[in-house]
């Protein structure tokens, strides 16, 4: 069967999975999530939430307190050891076995399942082109580039055709311009596998650009699940609104359909009621304006060139400075008096948040 | 739960306790005799057990026979440890901080009589010095073969703590606020390497105590250590006796070991003679 | 007072003390080693005169089969011991590790106790089958004495280098369907191999140099530093002693500079 072949793994089901470590961390509240056949979540969070440990019981590495139970296509595999539950998994720190070349690796799973060495010669040269690493078949580890080597930890979980893939962090490793680099090439390798796959992850926009679906979690509960753009612009809490990018919150009374704010007023939309209320607005969806006619104005305190954009600090609109981004053909100093345009369908009232 | 998973519990149960029981077994072979040579050293009649009853004996007929040799074992021990400080804290200190293959060389040299058998060097020290009567007849003699044997291990725990505390950058920041190099040396160096000369000068007592493999060469029926009596004792006294003996070695050198062990965790003693 | 001034008076009296007790001495030795009536040609005699070759090659049998044997209980024994937490492990590994600081005389004395005339197991098999076993005077019982001083310090060393071990290649193995059986053999053995050198050079040296055992045990059986003894002390053959102390101590050095060469590199060259 080739590598693209429609043989998407099966569906995982995590069923009231809580986990307390043995020294007493509770790592994990009870927890149950769904993931679909072909499906690939992303687990996102700060590191101590709970997310790696969700993986690894899914792999089989931990067990699930009691009460928990993991199920593959609807079949209970709590009780089976991760030798037995054919996950494919890539280790954050790889995980290459030293003593054997690139191909020995690659072929590991298979020469465990007693393939015949030609049939694994041929996988292994289908997943060694699948992967970009042709002529380092013969290869020792540590000859291998950060890269290299992620590409090899891939290759050997997949060569086994996994039901589940499992990737624990597997671009933290590199450095940040391989990393977008390669998150690309893992997107499409991702796609055209098309297995069921559960990536863990902190930084957000790998988050995004690979997940079908995104679970943010926090110090071991989930606190939201959705789609990238359902969890960027449509954050359930202050907090997945700051991790997801960058955000301003603004927490002001809501009179008559817009939030009075210092720098004047700013506009909701329809159906939002008067009282307190928290609001999440991200920095791109901030315009500057001329200062005649802008319902809301403030002044620039400091320009922050980050290469595609600009980014400003505007103090005197709310009660805390609002980040803003611009691009860089508009002109702006530090000390301009400038009036702030913001679509009132970009601004996300935040629910329960309000003090 | 599938019946694969019940199995997988019981194998690796299983593989538990037999490695469990050879381990244990392992432990026997080393421990029995030990224990059972303190017992003997404390009953009346070993062949009998501990029925013929407890006595404290053997270990008053111990005392008188070989006291001289505890004091001496004692002596040469610390002396031993003397010397080692004097000579080797310092040379520590200059080889950390030269480097270079020079260094390399010296700590080569120092660590040679760990390789080569202690028959070796007390044989070499032998044909070099036995001319000299008095030196030869003295338990000085004795020490000079100690101090060769030890000072490797003294040398090597200080300059560990000096690589670990980065005692270079202390150094140069004491020398950067004007103090000499003696006066570094003394409120910088020294200080800072404390737990090292404390971990090395514990193995040197206790490998001192314990040495026999060179001594056995070098002493003279006046110049005994407690080993070199052990091996006598074995010979020509009867077993309660010589485990009464042993008994006395086991009481010297179990606190030292301890004291190894709760200082630098694994990998104390290395290296010793058999 | 300059910097290397001060450095030099730190190293002199060491300098001084260890070529005067042990540089000078040891050419000494080397030298010594050639005023027999052979010359030169005693340091051959190691390895033709029948009696002495006899005798190197069962210090070297009974030194390898020592060091084999060592590190298979050792890794057995000590991969147990660093994997798993139970109550009274630390009193096991404190057990195990306690006969290091023994002279070899005193191991000596363990193996008599053990299976020598008056001995536990002569005791045990005289109840059990009516027939004594006395090994301590025998090979055997040299065999036992030597496996009682290297396996404590053998287990401290294979017990910090499974500690350094990954666990996630371990992982890695068990993900792609290894059973406990393969990732022995295909991860953690095969890392370990620096270790196992590195320890096995030490004991099998320790062994080769071992002195205060065979004495206690008075064997009829040579080893070379038994050999080297007698030859001293009671044939008063000073070159041909001086000749074999010196190839000994070659051994021993070659065998230790191999273990430290070794466990310098940082990748196991297996597979």
């Amino acid at each position: 069967m080739s590598p693209g072949a429609p043989d998407h793994g099966v569906s995982v089901r995590i069923d009231s999975c809580a986990k307390t470590f043995a020294d007493g961390t509770r790592a994990l509240d009870p927890l149950t999530l769904g993931i679909a056949r072909g499906e690939t979540v992303v687990l996102l969070g700060p590191s101590g939430c709970g997310k790696t440990t969700i993986l690894r019981i899914i792999a089989g590495l931990e067990q699930p307190d009691r009460g928990g139970r993991v199920m593959f296509n609807d079949a209970d595999v709590t009780h089976l050891p991760i030798e037995r539950r054919n996950v494919g998994m890539v280790f954050q720190s790889y995980a290459l076995f030293p003593n054997m070349n690139v191909a020995d690796n690659i072929g590991y799973g298979l020469r465990i399942r007693g393939v015949a060495a030609a049939e694994r010669r041929a996988r292994v040269a289908e997943l060694v082109a699948l992967t970009g690493i042709e002529g380092l078949e013969h290869r020792r580890i540590d000859q291998l580039s950060g890269g290299q080597r992620q590409r090899v930890a891939l290759a050997r979980a997949v060569a086994v055709r996994p039901s589940v893939l499992l990737l624990d962090e597997p671009l933290t490793a590199l450095d940040a311009a391989l990393r977008e680099r390669l998150r690309g090439e893992l997107d499409r390798l991702l796609r055209m596998l098309g297995i069921t796959t559960i990536y863990v992850t902190h930084d957000q926009a790998e988050a995004m650009a690979l997940g079908d679906r995104v679970v943010v979690m926090r110090k071991g509960a989930i606190a939201q699940i959705g789609t990238p753009r359902e969890v960027y612009f449509a954050p359930a809490s202050r907090f997945v609104a700051e991790f997801i990018g960058a955000a301003n919150i603004v927490e002001a009374d809501c009179v008559a359909g817009a939030l009075v704010l210092p720098g004047g007023k700013l506009p909701l939309a329809n159906g939002a009621a008067n009282g307190r209320a928290v609001a999440m607005i991200r920095p791109e969806a901030i315009a500057i304006a001329p200062r005649e006619g802008a319902s809301l104005a403030g002044q620039v305190d400091s320009v922050s060139f980050t290469g595609d954009r600009q980014r400003l600090s505007v103090s005197g609109a709310a009660s805390r400075p609002l980040m803003v981004d611009v691009p860089n053909a508009i002109a702006v100093k530090a000390g301009d008096r400038v009036g702030l345009a913001i679509d009132p369908a970009a601004v996300r009232l935040l629910p329960g948040e309000a003090s | 739960m599938t019946k694969l998973a019940l199995w997988t519990r019981w194998r690796d149960r299983l593989i538990f306790a037999a490695q469990l029981a050879f381990t244990l077994l392992v432990a026997a072979f080393l421990i029995v005799p030990a224990a059972l040579s303190m017992m003997a050293g404390a009953t009346v009649n070993y062949f009998r057990g501990i029925r013929s009853g407890v006595t404290l004996d053997w270990i008053v007929q111990v005392w008188g026979l070989y006291a001289d040799t505890i004091a001496r074992s004692f002596l040469i021990a610390f002396a031993a440890l003397a010397v080692t400080l004097i000579i080797g804290v310092p040379a520590a200190y200059a080889l950390y901080v030269r480097g270079g293959r020079l260094a390399r060389v010296v700590e080569e040299i120092i660590t040679l009589p760990l390789a080569i058998p202690g028959l070796a060097i007390a044989l070499a020290l032998l044909l070099s010095y036995g001319g000299f009567s008095d030196f030869r007849r003295s338990w000085l003699f004795i020490l000079t073969g100690h101090v060769i044997f030890t000072l490797p291990f003294m040398v090597r725990s200080v300059i560990a703590i000096f690589a670990a505390t980065d005692v270079k950058t202390l150094d140069e920041g004491a020398a950067s606020l004007g103090a000499s190099p003696w006066r570094r040396f003394r409120d910088v160096i020294v200080p800072n390497a404390r737990p090292g000369i404390l971990a090395g000068s514990l193995m040197v007592v206790t490998l001192s105590l314990g040495e026999f493999n060179l001594t056995w060469m070098l002493h003279t029926p006046l110049t005994k250590t407690l080993p070199v009596g052990l091996a006598d004792s074995y010979a020509s006294m009867r077993l309660e006796v010589a485990s009464a003996y042993t008994l006395v070695f086991f009481v010297m050198i179990i606190p030292l070991l301890i004291a190894m062990q709760m200082l630098a965790g694994w990998g104390a003693v290395q290296g010793s003679r058999r | 007072m300059r910097l290397n001034t001060f450095l030099t008076l730190c190293l002199v009296p060491l300098v001084a003390v260890v070529i005067s007790f042990f540089v000078l001495p040891m050419a000494r030795l080397v030298a010594v080693g050639t005023t027999g009536p052979t010359g030169v040609s005693a340091y051959a005699a190691i390895l033709l005169e029948p009696r002495y070759r006899e005798t190197l090659i069962s210090t070297i049998v009974l030194s390898a089969v020592t060091t084999a044997t060592t590190l298979a209980i050792a890794t057995i024994a000590g991969l147990f011991l660093q994997r798993h937490r139970f109550p009274g492990r630390t009193v096991l590994v404190a057990l195990l590790t306690f006969p290091l600081a023994f002279p070899g005389v005193v191991v000596g004395f363990m193996i008599i106790l053990l299976a020598g005339r008056q001995g536990l197991i002569g005791d045990i098999t005289l109840a059990l089958f009516g027939d004594k076993q006395v090994w301590a005077y025998s090979m055997q019982g040299l065999f036992l004495g030597y496996l009682y001083f290297s396996i404590p310090r053998v287990i401290l060393t294979i017990m910090a280098a499974v500690e350094k071990l990954d666990p996630s290649l371990e992982e890695a193995a068990r993900a792609l369907g290894a059973g406990p059986w393969a990732v022995m053999r295909d991860v953690v053995l095969p890392a370990l191999i620096p270790a196992f050198v590195a320890s096995g050079a030490i004991a099998f040296a320790t062994a080769m140099g071992a002195f205060g055992t065979a004495f206690t045990l008075a064997t009829d059986i040579d080893v070379l530093p038994m050999l080297i003894y007698t030859e001293f002390t009671l044939s008063a053959n000073v070159a041909m002693a001086a000749a074999l102390s010196v190839g000994l101590g070659l051994v021993a050095w070659a065998m230790l500079a191999l273990a430290r060469s070794l466990a310098g590199n940082t990748v196991a060259a297996a597979g």
